[in-house]
């Protein structure tokens, strides 16, 4: 295992000249970082979300060992793609600047006790973009959810395919589409949990096919970027347009989510949608273990 | 403006001039053979320096060319076709056509997207992207063609999903998502071709199929050329570098594995013998429905699962 990752799992710790302080940037309140770890990244000033580290996020939900997979695939650069600078130059910056090897985090543990499969998407990596490695993180973890019968939790952030892999980025949808469907067909239950951004091919592929679709508040949630759509239309867009709130008054969703209640919410759904309220042992029988220092100062 | 129309300007005028001096020598006693070979020559010389290589952006302009072939000149080709509407809940999108057809006497289910011809039809299909009452059209009769048991065959061309304000309240990620799913679902045999412009997600969600072909100067892309170079440079106007990035020719994807199949095209382009071009899409549409109906639902499926599943993979 990769150093950077190995303090990301908070089994080395991180140099204590680590800056402890961070701007709100929204309304530029000082904040303390593990206060704002403890607060779920949520600002005290005026309640703005940052958007989660996947590593934080699967810490705030799970509650036992996380057993990552797919973790070791390796980004291709299938078109020899260059702009300003080479693709393969942009993921080394990414990898560096978000601790992580792709755009999503896939792997097995427990919500309150109820074995899940687990996604959770980075905005930090590409934007969150769904190129290869992604589409392919998804569907082993569809496959091996299938496998072990276990539902499945997706926590999307994304601006949708990723361009610098050009159509086998876009094909992703129809790999990720067919993961969750076969999933599905065999009666499994698959939950995802929309949170900012959620854009694009991922809105308009797995991120909609759930069973039940939960979004954090104010998530900006849509399918072309807002940008485009103004300068389509040549004019400015309401402020709540496409938000979470918006969609859930239009319908498009089933329930807009704090994210201090997200986890409280999700057991609620599994226990419906499973059944079994006994709490189960984690996946190995073991006790909780790794877990993050953001996570350790967070409240349940 | 269209290169490809450009350039084809002063083929069009010297096909002309061939035409008048073929009349003329007919008319008269005088003998122009000579002048008739060498203008034909020259014609020819022209029209493969043009079309012999095109670039990826002149690739684009011609999958946008006025002239070509779209959607519903492929559905009057069909020996029958009649047209079912709407999407049963909020209107009939007719960016997108739908129906029940035969093709070569086989009773099947066509999809087409629909750029329209003239201005005002063009403005009435909405240029051919659909909002999501087209993706729940396709999806309610892509269901129908399982329920029955007819092969679909879709006619992919468009520059992308709508991107307005009622199509996002209406939630156009979630119906392309679900006739992704449908598509994905559906236990009948599924061939798309990609007949002009294959115009990310919006054009996806009709060639999630069983059977992928695209016509030769068609382009299937995970962005347009514009957007692309809009993102990456804040310039749309570099679409021609953007599109050479993007590896959106049939070429590229075919070698990518992302399409099972390319159906020449006559030298400048589809437009220039539509109905050639046409049956022979048809052909290769019937002969893929064949080989597809020779497999159980099951094998059908699973299939069509790996056919998506190994893209990517490393």
């Amino acid at each position: 295992m990769p150093e950077w990752l190995r303090i990301r799992r908070g089994e080395i710790p991180s140099g204590e000249d680590a800056a402890q302080w961070t701007k709100c940037p929204k309304c530029g309140e000082m904040l303390y970082r593990p206060e704002l770890a403890a607060s779920l990244y949520v600002c005290k000033n005026c309640g703005l979300y940052f958007r989660m580290h996947a590593f934080d996020r699967v810490n705030m939900l799970i509650d036992s060992d996380f057993v990552e997979i797919g973790g070791d695939l390796v980004t291709p650069d299938p078109l020899g793609w260059v702009d300003k600078t080479s693709y393969p130059q942009k993921l080394d910056r990414d990898r560096e600047k978000s601790s992580l090897s792709e755009g999503i985090v896939c792997g097995f543990g427990a919500i309150g006790g109820f074995p899940v499969a687990l996604g959770v998407m980075d905005f930090n990596f590409r934007g969150g973009t769904m190129g290869t490695v992604v589409g392919e993180r998804i569907a082993l973890l569809f496959e091996q959810a299938r496998a072990r019968k276990v539902p499945c939790i997706i926590c999307t952030a994304s601006g949708g395919a990723r361009m610098e892999e050009g159509m086998l980025a876009l094909m992703q949808m129809a790999k990720t589409t067919l993961a969750a469907r076969r999933f599905m067909n065999d009666g499994h239950f698959y939950l995802s949990v929309l949170t900012d951004p959620t854009t694009g091919g991922v809105s308009a592929s797995f991120a909609f096919q759930a069973d039940v679709i939960v979004a954090e508040a104010k998530a900006n949630i849509g399918f072309a970027g807002k940008r485009v759509i103004e300068q389509t239309i040549r004019q400015k867009l309401p402020d709540n347009f496409q938000t979470a709130e918006f969609l859930l008054e239009k319908g498009a969703i089933d329930m807009v989510v704090k994210r201090p209640d997200l986890r409280a919410t999700l057991i609620r759904l599994l226990d419906y949608a499973v059944g079994d309220p006994a709490p189960r042992p984690g996946r190995n029988g073991k006790a909780a273990a790794v877990k993050r220092e953001s996570h350790e100062e967070a409240p349940a | 403006m269209n290169v490809i129309v450009e350039r084809e300007k002063g083929l069009l005028q010297l096909e002309q001039r061939i035409a008048d001096l073929r009349k003329h020598s007919a008319d008269q006693p005088v003998d122009l053979s000579n002048e008739i070979t060498a203008l034909e020559e020259k014609y020819a010389e022209i029209q493969r320096e043009i079309f012999g290589s095109m670039s990826p952006w002149q690739r684009v302009n011609m999958a946008r060319h006025p002239k070509r072939p779209i959607g519903s000149d492929y559905i009057a080709a069909l020996d029958q076709f009649d047209e079912l509407h709407g999407d049963r809940h909020f209107r009939d999108d007719v960016a997108v056509i739908a129906g029940f057809a035969k093709l070569k006497g086989r009773r099947v289910l066509v999809v087409a997207q629909e750029k329209g011809r003239d201005f005002k039809d063009k403005v009435r299909r909405n240029f051919g992207s659909a909002s999501p009452e087209g993706y729940r059209k396709v999806t309610r009769l892509v269901k129908l063609a399982g329920h029955l048991g007819l092969p679909v065959v879709t006619f992919v061309d468009t520059s992308g999903a709508d991107p307005g304000i009622g199509s996002e309240e209406r939630a156009q990620s979630e119906a392309i998502a679900t006739a992704l799913a449908t598509f994905a679902d559906v236990p009948v045999p599924v061939v798309a071709t990609v007949i002009g412009e294959g115009g990310s997600g919006g054009a996806l969600a009709l060639a999630l199929a069983d059977h992928v072909i695209m016509l030769q100067h068609s382009v299937y892309s995970v962005a347009s050329p514009e957007g692309a170079a809009a993102i990456l440079w804040g310039d749309a106007s570099k679409a021609d570098e953007a599109a050479a990035r993007l590896r959106l020719t049939s070429d590229d994807l075919r070698e990518f594995g992302i399409i099972d199949e390319v159906i020449a095209e006559p030298i400048g382009g589809a437009h220039r013998d539509a109905q050639g071009t046409i049956a022979s899409v048809m052909t290769a549409v019937d002969t893929a429905i064949e080989t597809l109906k020779r497999s159980t639902v099951h094998a059908l499926l699973d299939r069509r699962y790996a056919k998506f599943r190994r893209i990517g993979t490393l």
